[in-house]
């Protein structure tokens, strides 16, 4: 018998909003331990949560990017919990009145088309930070009450490999949204993998297990392969799934399990009376939709009818918004959409590839490369010089200009200087000059080369075939 | 009369003509509470006698410059020690905050500074405001002016006992179910619980976020006005603070003719003796003055009690679940970080904190919320709706304070539930959010204050104020103040 795993998955975001969800502090990472805190992220005794609006602007707009419909009535609940890095021993959520509800997301993989439900939005605080040291466990509240969305799926993926590109689609959009950072290496971006598994064919689920806090695609890919696997050998030798929760323990490559069913929380769940219920008038949620950024999908229809790309270009560029904004950024100093697009996709993308690097690490910015785009396009350059340039300039990191003047590259286009090297390849070439007197069209090849030669490869071909057309016509 | 006895607005207009100082009137109240505090007690932290001097010598300075702040400047007065207080520690009467200083000050405190009050200490209470009697005071012990043997009432007990026995002029209480109230009514003197929102909560330390409520406690309803006056704010640090329009004390006025009062005699009839002639008699007084009795039949009273344990305790349950010794207050050292907890929490509440919060996460548990926490939150709807009710046939509702007054401390009470049930009267202005006063109204046989609560329409502070205010007028009870063992020669003014 074979089984297939059903995948659902839970995804925290964290908002890029300048500051926390239920105070003033600072959001920004990387700040010495405990110095973006207050009386109320500490849950000093009677400091009180004020919501921030600007988050809720955000989910909003999270929510109508992933087709959801939005709660004109919402509300935040308490979830109560001991743990030391939960200051109040509660944290402020969503429990039956989320933000946002009912949408979905189209993904491709597996050669096909996937529709992902998605559950509900809500939004959340973060909890502070343990940090293990030989003197002991400390704690850092620096990220406690950072504003967090959780993107809950519905149980719709069939593969690992669909739950990556679900999640990296999630992802993508979030990035365009323009909600979260979603840098994974500082834990902007978390999954919460929910798996089982299942006789093909079957129309009932298995028994699931949540695979807590995964903070890569290779994690989650990795993870959720194992628990597939695991389970169906638990099946397969005759033993019952257990509901668990599990922790991917990344250095051994294994599944630790954190507690099962029987020892679950209580979390007691009930309204924030700190917190008033939260009206969302249709006009809010209009002003929300009218403000927001352009998603993918609205941009490669762009592409296709106003910039004329290809369907694959325009996908190639919408898939990934870092390299879309790049590739927006150098239209604002290039106007030509097409020549660019094509430079981005292919050019850079090569070397991007070949190093395995992001277009956020980039050495250059998009406007050096307008400027590289716009000296081919002058004719200072060749077009073949161009891409030793962009080649330089991703090593080195330097401008075109600099590149270009440092290695004397520049095409001669002073039309005098060349017509005295043409004067001087004439003279010394009878043979060719009479061949082509005689009808030999191909001769001025020859000559051409010889300028060419002569100026070290700086002049623009085109130029210097047209002067020397022009003296061996006189 | 001692300047310690006297009502914040008399002193205020003394203050204004000159005829007297702030310092003197701190060196008077600093004198009560050497005389009164080892057998009244009411206080946990008192502050350094300097430290009291140099604010009253500032607001001598601003008067002497004509530049004085408002009507509470150069007054001392306590704050209930569940209010935060920068620099200075606040307990909330808990062992696990006895070395608790807190960083940053309730608003409303910072609003008493600005008005250039004199703080003069913490006022004790029952720990974390839970209990009517101060008896749940972990770090201190409060005891009824007019009978030391007998309770202050609570929770504001510390908050009451000053005020009543001139060791402050007037303090701050906070009233979750009556805290404020009910000590007001044991001790003889006024207490006002505004509207739930008229004064904001940052900084109090909570038992119940959506029932608490900070209010002054007073000599006289002129005084309660003034301090309104300076407290009821919008606050953008406590989402749940209302923007209100206020003018009580100039708008102070005694016509009450024409008013109606609602009035459920079954709660009349439920209390004791002595205390239903004082309640009967204030109704023909009002109605002496020209108000009309509407008679109310509440079909909420049997339930309300139970309706106001089951809320408070479930918010109080996870309010207090932060005391777990991690970033502040006392930790109790255990094996792992959970024995931490346990140890801390066990060692550091008392029983009554622990009794409701048990009660509270039970209520609050899987499979008993809609048994008990949602059932509760409909019948908080249902009483909201009779008061709306009501305020169609009437102004305002009139009915005692307690069923009866001050008894002895130490008595043990069968059951738990028998004390809880004693609260039957207050608990109804805060699951509504409606402003309710308690006035003095006279006294028992046995020289035990008697007091008379009138509750209000949300946000008619007004009317509550112009009704306690015409009956202070036309009764002396409020002027009545209790015989100070200790007390040396009588200073005249």
């Amino acid at each position: 018998m074979k089984y297939e795993v059903v995948i659902g998955l839970e995804i925290h975001a964290e908002l890029s909003t300048q500051s926390k969800v239920f105070c003033g502090c600072s959001t920004a990472f990387g700040a010495e331990p405990n110095t973006n805190v207050c009386p109320v992220c500490l849950g000093m005794p009677g400091a009180l949560p004020v919501l921030n609006k600007k988050a809720v602007e955000y989910i909003v707009r999270a929510g109508l990017a992933l087709n959801c419909e939005i709660a004109n009535y919402s509300k935040m609940d308490r979830k109560n919990y001991f743990y030391p890095d939960l200051p109040k021993a509660y944290q402020i959520s969503q429990f039956d009145l989320p933000f946002c509800k009912g949408g979905y997301l189209n993904i491709q993989a597996d050669g096909k088309e996937h529709t992902v439900g998605i559950t509900r939005i809500h939004l959340e605080e973060d909890a502070g930070k343990l940090v293990h040291t030989p003197g002991g466990t400390l704690v850092d509240y620096n990220r406690s009450s950072m504003p967090l969305i959780e993107i809950v799926s519905e149980p719709d993926m069939r593969s690992a490999k669909q739950a990556v590109e679900y999640a990296k689609a999630i992802r993508n959009i979030l990035l365009f949204a323009k909600v979260s950072n979603c840098k994974m290496q500082e834990g902007a971006l978390r999954f919460d993998a929910n798996v089982s598994v299942r006789p093909f064919g079957s129309k009932s689920y298995g028994t699931r297990t949540e695979i807590k806090n995964l903070s890569s695609f290779k994690m989650l890919q990795k993870a959720i392969d194992y628990e597939y696997q695991r389970q169906v050998s638990m099946i397969e030798k005759g033993e019952k799934i257990r509901q668990q929760t599990l922790r991917w323990n990344e250095s051994s490559n294994r599944i630790i399990a954190l507690r099962s069913k029987e020892d679950a929380h209580d979390y007691r769940y009930f309204p924030d009376p700190d917190l008033l219920p939260v009206i969302l008038s249709d006009a809010f949620i209009e002003d929300v939709r009218s403000k927001m950024p352009q998603m993918p999908e609205e941009k490669k229809k762009m592409y296709i009818e106003q910039f004329q790309l290809s369907e694959y270009d325009a996908e190639v560029l919408t898939a990934n918004s870092e390299l879309c904004a790049f590739y927006e950024e150098v239209l604002q100093d290039y106007n030509e959409p097409k020549i660019a697009a094509n430079w981005v996709n292919v050019e850079l993308m090569a070397l991007l590839n070949q190093s395995d690097m992001l277009v956020e690490e980039l050495p250059f910015a998009a406007c050096d490369m307008a400027q590289l785009l716009q000296n081919i396009q002058s004719g200072k350059i060749s077009g073949k010089m161009g891409k030793g340039v962009l080649a330089d300039m991703f090593e080195t990191g330097k401008s075109p200009e600099e590149i270009i003047s440092a290695k004397g590259l520049s095409q001669i286009s002073d039309t005098a200087e060349l017509e005295k090297i043409a004067d001087e390849v004439l003279a010394n070439n009878p043979a060719s000059v009479a061949d082509y007197r005689a009808g030999k069209e191909k001769a001025i090849g020859f000559l051409v080369g010889q300028v060419m030669k002569a100026t070290k490869g700086a002049a623009n071909p085109q130029s210097v075939n047209e002067i020397l057309r022009t003296k061996l016509n006189e | 009369m001692r300047l310690c006895d006297m009502p914040l607005y008399q002193l205020s207009a003394m203050l204004d003509e000159k005829s007297i100082s702030a310092k003197e009137i701190a060196q008077d109240v600093m004198k009560r509470i050497g005389e009164a505090n080892a057998t009244v007690g009411g206080y946990i932290t008192i502050l350094d006698e300097k430290e009291i001097m140099e604010s009253a010598q500032k607001t001598d300075e601003r008067i002497a410059a004509g530049a004085r702040r408002s009507k509470i400047d150069g007054i001392p007065y306590a704050l209930k020690d569940n209010m935060c207080t920068k620099g200075i520690r606040t307990t909330c009467s808990s062992k696990l905050l006895e070395n608790f200083v807190p960083v940053y000050n309730a608003t409303v405190y910072e609003h008493l500074i600005n008005a250039g009050g004199v703080l003069v200490g913490k006022a004790d209470m029952d720990e974390f405001a839970m209990g009517s009697a101060n008896e749940n005071s972990a770090l201190s012990f409060t005891r009824n002016p007019w009978d030391t043997k007998k309770v202050a009432g609570g929770s504001s007990g510390g908050s009451s006992a000053t005020v009543a026995s001139g060791q402050a002029v007037f303090s701050l209480g906070s009233d979750t179910g009556g805290s404020i109230r009910l000590p007001a009514s044991f001790c003889g003197i006024t207490g006002f619980k505004p509207t739930y929102s008229a004064v904001p909560r940052y900084g109090v330390i909570a038992f119940a976020s959506s029932l608490d409520q900070v209010g002054p406690l007073t000599k006289d309803i002129r005084d309660t006005a003034i301090v309104l006056d300076e407290i009821v704010k919008y606050d953008d640090k406590d989402s749940t603070s209302a923007k209100i329009a206020t003018n009580y004390a100039q708008n102070l006025n005694n016509n009450i003719k024409g008013m109606r009062i609602g009035v459920d005699a079954s709660l009349v009839e439920a209390t004791d003796e002595d205390t239903k002639a004082a309640v009967l008699t204030a109704i023909e007084k009002f109605k002496e003055m020209g108000c009309k009795i509407v008679d109310l039949s509440f079909n909420h009273n049997e339930i309300m009690v139970a309706a106001y344990y089951i809320i408070s305790s479930a918010e109080a349950s996870s309010n207090l679940a932060r005391f777990d010794g991690m970033t502040y207050g006392v930790r109790r050292e255990g094996e792992n970080v959970i024995d931490t907890y346990v140890n801390t929490r066990s060692w550091g509440f008392g029983p009554e904190v622990k009794r409701r919060i048990m009660m509270g996460t039970f209520v609050l548990s899987s499979g008993y919320y809609d048994a008990y926490y949602k059932k509760a939150l409909q019948d908080r709807t249902l009483i909201k709706h009779n008061f709306d009710a009501a305020f169609e046939l009437c102004d305002c509702v009139l009915s005692p304070t307690t069923i009866f007054t001050a008894y002895d401390a130490g008595k043990k009470l069968e059951h738990p539930t028998d004390a809880y049930m004693s609260d039957v009267f207050t608990p109804m202005a805060n699951i509504a959010g409606l402003p309710a006063a308690s006035i003095p109204c006279g006294f028992a046989k046995n020289g035990m204050p008697i007091g008379l609560q009138l509750i209000g329409n949300s946000y008619q502070e007004q009317t509550l104020l112009n009704m306690a205010y015409a009956y202070q007028q036309e009764t002396d009870f409020h002027l009545q103040r209790p015989k100070m063992t200790g007390e040396g020669e009588k200073d005249e003014v």
